[in-house]
């Protein structure tokens, strides 16, 4: 009766402080970091999601410094082998917010993680080239890349299945045939 | 002096609202800056640029096709497997319903496919053969 009263008492302070940490925000996600391991920043803004998700994943600032970014933004003529220049208003209002959120700006785990392993003056142009992606994806066979239904490695929801959602966890990863 | 601004602000309203671009209005728009009538226009020539492969980079023949698929009321795929909603406005209305995104797309996409911008009268065709498919 005794050793009951004890459980249901233990039950009860292990459910309330539970409760109590899932309810708070936590620092991580103050910040704009989801905190898990690999979860993107949750970042919005208009014209990155409208204009760069036309084509592709619109892949996270965190994932490349600002000097990569500025890169990318200044060539949108010659975009990996195709045309996806803008007006310029929208590709300046799109540079600012990728630079504001860059792996280098300090604003979430994510960049900083991709920064760990990036030389102080490298400015890589693809996501893929970055030391952080290629130790991420070490154990993926070359052949599997190239896969007709992955495509490429620019194509995070082929396996990624969230990734849309900025999930990558690596519980929701299912690599196609 | 508040009713006048009130009827001007109105008056400015309806207009834009007037001003929506329709797949039709649109055509329209590219014929007349060709300075051809809308009844010149000719959806077999859209259909030949639509269908015409070029040597694209890596020399590789790429068309319009290539991306949006040989049938326009299919979706396609961009080159790295992002899913392209259909191109014929009787499979996807809000096509050519928005002025700039065409533009936008016609700069970008005649650079790629043909290494040059495309005329205002290929414009015109190429929307006027995407108009008529039922």
């Amino acid at each position: 009766m005794n050793y009951l009263l004890r459980g249901i008492g233990v039950l009860a302070a292990v459910g309330t402080v539970s409760l109590l940490a899932f309810s708070l925000p936590s620092g991580g996600e103050a910040r704009g970091d989801g905190g898990a391991d690999d979860l993107m920043p949750r970042l919005t803004h208009k014209a990155w999601q409208q204009e760069c998700a036309s084509c592709h994943l619109a892949y996270s600032p965190a994932l490349l410094p600002r000097a990569s970014w500025r890169r990318v933004m200044g060539g949108l003529d010659r975009h990996f082998g195709e045309n996806a220049s803008l007006d310029p208003a929208t590709q300046a209002d799109i540079l600012r917010f990728l630079e504001a959120n860059a792996a280098d700006s300090g604003t979430s785990r994510m960049g900083n993680k991709v920064m760990q392993r990036m030389g102080a003056n490298d400015a890589p142009l693809r996501i893929t080239e970055t030391r952080w992606f290629v130790r991420k994806h070490d154990e993926v066979p070359r052949a599997t890349w190239s896969r007709k239904s992955v495509g490429s490695a620019a194509n995070c929801a082929a396996c990624h299945r969230q990734a849309e959602k900025g999930v990558f966890d690596e519980h929701d990863i299912r690599i196609p045939e | 002096m508040i009713k006048r601004i009130a009827w001007t602000g109105l008056l400015l309203f309806s207009a834009s609202a007037a001003a929506a671009d329709t797949s039709a209005s649109l055509m329209a728009r590219y014929a007349q800056q060709a300075g051809v009538a809308v009844s010149a226009l000719s959806p077999a020539r859209g259909e030949a640029m639509y269908r015409t492969a070029h040597l694209g980079r890596n020399a590789q023949n790429i068309s319009c096709a290539s991306c949006h698929t040989a049938n326009p009321k299919q979706a396609g795929q961009t080159r790295v497997g992002k899913r392209i909603e259909p191109l014929a406005p009787a499979a996807n209305p809000s096509r050519f319903t928005d002025a700039a995104k065409v533009a936008k797309w016609f700069r970008r996409n005649c650079t790629d496919v043909l290494a040059r911008e495309c005329s205002a009268q290929e414009k015109a065709d190429f929307i006027a053969w995407l108009n008529q498919i039922k």
